[in-house]
């Protein structure tokens, strides 16, 4: 299975099949990461560069390790600390880097839209590793993973998103995908962290904990950035935690057997009690991190792939 | 001296009437010297119009020309000539240039330089606080003097209000007309789109329309008070006008405009991020646009206006929130209106008024009108005559329009300025 584009820019983008695929693909590398080698030389010489205009430690390793398994050469650039800051614009930064034919970039900003801007100017894939408020496919893509693997199915599942909806990439790809998928969907919080017209996307939008995890088979808990704490968009740290932080009362509501999803760093004590997380038998958080790597192998193997595939066209 | 000569065979569009007729023009001295109805005999200089739309010529208000500070945008030359070809023959011109028009000497010269290098008539509007910075008036009096048409600050609004009531009260004393941005700063601040689900699909900044609803009652609530002329330069949302309509109602010295965009796009045009439909205010929903539509046929809102902002590649170039907002219109502004013509949603009549007689009324214009004795600014125009538009062929220097590769329908066949040709398709 390959691609239909060339590049993962968002979980719009995809179809039901291409990520039913993806998830296959991405089963097999998890079994491979689990084993002593750990290593698959099917990219050797394949360039990878990640570049990250916004800070980021989890993803960025995700990344690394993902194509270093795969054989690639994986090269970081801090872009916060390039020419970006030298005045340069992002389309000639891509345009420079892409003189260099790398085969895959790896890119986060800040703004949204930024990556689909960028993937417009160079030859190679890219994908897409979080774009202001617009997407985050990669992470929705693991969290889907996770939850088959967890719950044996990914349709017909109660999930419900939780906290800074309005500006979270990772709602908003997983509201995709898990839409897609054909899942019901509850969104969480307070309503001025609530997008405006979200209700058109086919969820339902809880402001009462209680009623929101009522029988839900996943908890997926956002993190609430600490800029947003004070006063503006809510009044308190303690209060936020009180009213909307995942704690043993509010998750009774919610079915027996529910996982509990994060997609880190986490805020302990803000937005999920810090024994919850901990819980091996509810939360899944560290299976995230686990399948973010073999999600990622699968997508950099599928663009590849479609890339030679391409190749072998134009050479016929 | 002029030539004389008449334009027969033309479907005549009469602003003030409800109706098109056949009929011929006849030209002395850069004058409409006479209305023909049907086809006269005179033994003079003809042009046969063959039954295409012969009108006033566009009365642009809000243009921008990056002369002082950015011409490498849009100078007055290419505005000229790219309002000819438009079919616009008289650019009211935004103050919002590098360094701003806040001051007699700039204006004069500023005024002198577009007469001298422009193909159309210029009239300058004057900022209404010095540096449009909101805490100082300008010289309004001597502005005036030196031709200063309207005071604009543009699309910065004046927060304070014990400012913006002194210059209101300031220009009530001069009869002196002000032109507002209605828009709620502190809402709107950093925003790139219109909330709803398209900008929270897209994770984009949003602003609610209610931004421009408090911007538009609180100018009213003041103008109640003052009596000032004034008119709003753009009503883009439907929340808007039951607050306009009150203030009409209330006998206050109002009128309000809407730009061409919000008139024939919205938001979804904007799809992946494209950076040419960034404005300001941001492209509202369907829902708004056909309200605005129905205001303008309605009569609510008084005139169209291109909202002509040039802007180079590299303003466009860069990810939707950092890109720069506005497009250039001066050429698709015809066309585009059309399409609400052709659509049917208003008369070709209604349409010319609100692009030439209402602008005419409010900034105390002479042409704007198909009367004996009016300046020969008119308008020759297939309004069917389809093309697609490529933004390369655009006579601006800046090429940022949204209509890029759009089907369009109706071209400018020729446009004169007091008589003489200035262009010809």
């Amino acid at each position: 299975m390959t691609f239909c584009s060339k590049h993962l820019l968002g979980i719009e983008y995809l179809s039901d099949l291409e990520i039913t695929s993806l998830l296959d693909e991405a089963d097999r590398y998890v079994a491979l990461n689990r084993s002593d080698a750990k290593h698959s030389k099917i990219f050797t010489g394949v360039t990878q560069i990640n570049m990250f205009f916004e800070n980021s430690t989890r993803t960025q390793a995700s990344f690394e390790i993902a194509g270093k398994r795969l054989g690639a050469d994986v090269m970081n650039m801090a872009m916060q600390a390039s020419s970006i800051k030298k005045g340069e614009t992002l389309i000639d930064t891509a345009l420079t880097l892409n003189a260099m034919n790398p085969d895959l970039l790896v890119v986060r900003h800040p703004h949204s839209g930024a990556v689909n801007l960028l993937a417009e100017k160079v030859n190679c894939s890219v994908i897409n590793a979080g774009d202001g408020a617009h997407e985050h496919p990669t992470q929705a893509l693991l969290d889907a993973l996770t939850i088959r693997r967890a719950k044996g199915r990914l349709h017909r599942l109660s999930i419900a998103i939780c906290g800074d909806i309005n500006h979270s990439r990772v709602a908003r790809s997983n509201i995709l995908l898990l839409g897609k998928m054909g899942n019901r969907i509850r969104l969480i919080g307070p309503s001025t962290l609530m997008p405006k017209g979200i209700e058109d996307f086919g969820v339902e939008v809880f402001e009462n904990p209680k009623d929101g995890l009522k029988d839900v088979d996943v908890v997926m808990m956002l993190r609430l950035q600490k800029e947003r704490m004070d006063g503006g968009f809510i009044p308190s740290e303690r209060e936020y935690y009180h009213r909307f932080g995942l704690d043993q009362e509010k998750l009774s509501f919610a079915k027996k057997d529910a996982i509990i999803m994060h997609p880190g760093p986490m805020n302990r004590g803000v937005e999920i009690d810090g024994t919850l997380a901990d819980d091996i038998n509810r939360s899944v958080i560290q299976e995230q991190v686990e399948m973010g790597v073999a999600v990622r192998m699968a997508i950099i193997e599928s663009l590849i792939k479609s890339q030679q595939t391409e190749i072998i066209k134009v050479l016929k | 001296m002029k030539s004389n000569f008449l334009l027969t065979n033309a479907t005549l569009i009469d602003p003030k009437l409800e109706d098109t007729y056949i009929g011929a023009l006849e030209i002395k001295n850069g004058v409409i010297f006479k209305i023909h109805k049907g086809y006269p005999n005179i033994k003079i200089k003809t042009i046969d119009c063959e039954g295409k739309y012969l009108g006033p010529g566009i009365i642009d208000i809000g243009v921008k020309i990056c002369e002082p500070g950015e011409r490498h945008k849009e100078s007055f030359k290419s505005a000229g000539q790219a309002a000819a070809a438009g079919g616009v023959t008289t650019m009211i011109t935004r103050p919002d240039t590098l360094p701003p028009i806040d001051s007699p000497e700039i204006l004069s010269f500023m005024h002198q330089r577009g007469s001298d290098a422009s193909l159309v008539n210029i009239f300058p509007m004057a900022t209404l606080t010095k540096n449009r910075e909101g805490r100082e008036m300008v010289e309004m009096g001597f502005l005036l003097d030196s031709g200063a048409i309207a005071f604009s600050d543009g699309d910065l609004v004046i927060t304070d209000l014990k400012i913006l009531t002194r210059a209101l009260t300031y220009a009530k004393s001069l009869d002196a007309l002000v032109v507002g941005h209605i828009q709620e700063p502190t809402l709107s601040q950093g925003a790139t789109s219109t909330s709803g689900k398209f900008a929270s699909l897209r994770g984009l900044p949003s602003v609610s329309v209610i931004a421009e609803k408090i911007g538009l009652e609180r100018d009213l609530s003041i103008i109640e008070m003052t009596g000032t002329k004034y008119h709003i330069d753009q009503i883009s949302s439907e929340v808007s006008l039951p607050a306009l309509i009150r203030a009409k109602r209330l006998g206050l010295d109002i009128t309000a405009g809407v730009s061409i965009h919000h008139l024939t796009l919205n938001e979804l045009d904007i799809g992946d991020y494209k950076t040419f439909f960034k404005v300001k205010p941001p492209l509202r929903s369907e829902q708004d646009r056909v309200s605005m539509v129905e205001a303008v046929s309605g009569g609510i809102i008084d005139i169209i206006s291109s909202m002509h902002t040039p802007q180079d590649e590299e303003s466009k170039r860069l990810p939707f929130e950092e890109a720069a907002s506005g497009a250039v219109a001066l050429e698709t502004l015809l066309p585009a209106a059309l399409r609400l013509y052709h659509s049917k949603s208003i008369t070709i009549n209604k349409l010319w008024a609100a692009l030439t007689l209402n602008p005419a009324k409010r900034f105390g214009l002479a042409s704007g009108r198909l009367e004996e004795g009016c300046p020969a600014d008119l308008v020759l125009f297939d309004p069917e005559l389809p093309f697609i538009l490529d933004r390369e062929t655009l006579k601006s220097k800046s090429k940022n329009t949204p209509f890029d590769g759009h089907r369009m329908q109706g071209r400018v066949l020729k446009t004169f300025v007091a008589g003489e040709e200035v262009y010809s398709g």
